[in-house]
C-alpha cells in the first residue's frame, strides 16, 4: 500500500491554486471540472512530479468551518510538508507576505515552522534529521 | 484607609501566584514563553513534548495555561483566527515587594 493522495480542504479553489503553485512553488498535476463549480484540482512537488498528489479540496461541507477554526484558533496546522532547509524557506515566505504563527523552532534534531495557507489552513513546514 | 487596602489587595492575588507556579510544568512553560513570547497551544506542546520530553496532553497543557493566566503570568491575545499567549511577569514583583530585603526600596517608595 502506499500515500498516493492526500488532501487540505481550501476556501477557494483558484486562491488556492495560486498559493500553492505561485506562493509554495508546488506544480500542478490534474485540473479536472466537478460539477458546477468545482474541480478536481491536484498539485505535486517538482521534486516528485510522480509522487504524492495533494488535493486542494472545496471546503464547502457544513463540517469543515468548525473542524478548522478550532484546529486554527490553537495553532494546529492540517498537514506538514518537508523542506531542506526550514530557516530559509521561512525568510523566502516571509518576503512574499505570507503570515507565521510559529517561526522556525528548533527541537532537536528536527526544527518546524507554521504558516497560514490563505486558504484557511495552518500548514507546517519541517526539516528532518539526514 | 488606602495604605490598608494597598496591603490586603496583593496578598489576595498572591494566593494564585504561588499556586501557578508551584508546579514545574507551569514554570517550564514560563520558560519557554520566555525564550519567545506570543505561542499558539500547538507551539507550547511541541516544546514540552520535544524538547522537554513531557507525556503531557494538550488538555493539560490548557488547563495549565488557564492557570497561569488566572495569575496573571500569561495572557492570551487574540489575531484574526489565531490565539496567542504572551508572558506576563508583572506579578512576580508583588513577591519582591512583599518581602523586601534591607536593600531593597519599601512599597511607599515604588511608582503606583
Amino acid at each position: 500500500m502506499k500515500i498516493h493522495l492526500t488532501s487540505v480542504f481550501v476556501d477557494d479553489q483558484a486562491k488556492a491554486e495560486h498559493f500553492y503553485t505561485e506562493i509554495l512553488g508546488f506544480v500542478k498535476k490534474y485540473d479536472v471540472p466537478l460539477g458546477e463549480k468545482d474541480r478536481w484540482l491536484t498539485v505535486v512537488s517538482p521534486d516528485e512530479p510522480a509522487g504524492t498528489e495533494l488535493l486542494l479540496e472545496p471546503a464547502g461541507h457544513p463540517a469543515v468551518k468548525a473542524y478548522r477554526d478550532t484546529l486554527v484558533n490553537d495553532g494546529i496546522p492540517l498537514a506538514q510538508f518537508a523542506v531542506d532547509d526550514v530557516k530559509a524557506e521561512y525568510e523566502r515566505l516571509r518576503d512574499l507576505g505570507v503570515r507565521f504563527t510559529q517561526e522556525p523552532l528548533e527541537m532537536g534534531p528536527v526544527t518546524t515552522a507554521v504558516f497560514d495557507d490563505t486558504c484557511g489552513n495552518l500548514i507546517q513546514i519541517a526539516t528532518q534529521p539526514k | 484607609m488606602i495604605g490598608k487596602w494597598t496591603l490586603a489587595y496583593p496578598v489576595v492575588v498572591a494566593d494564585d501566584l504561588f499556586k501557578a507556579l508551584a508546579d514545574p510544568t507551569r514554570r517550564t512553560i514560563l520558560d519557554e514563553l520566555t525564550e519567545r513570547s506570543g505561542q499558539t497551544l500547538f507551539e507550547i506542546c511541541a516544546r514540552l513534548s520535544m524538547k522537554h520530553r513531557l507525556g503531557i496532553s494538550r488538555q493539560a497543557v490548557s488547563q495549565h495555561l488557564a492557570v497561569l493566566e488566572a495569575a496573571g503570568l500569561v495572557e492570551t491575545r487574540r489575531e484574526g483566527r489565531y490565539k496567542f499567549h504572551d508572558l506576563n511577569t508583572a506579578p512576580l514583583r508583588q513577591i519582591a515587594e512583599r518581602w523586601p530585603g534591607p536593600d531593597t526600596p519599601g512599597p511607599e517608595e515604588s511608582t503606583p
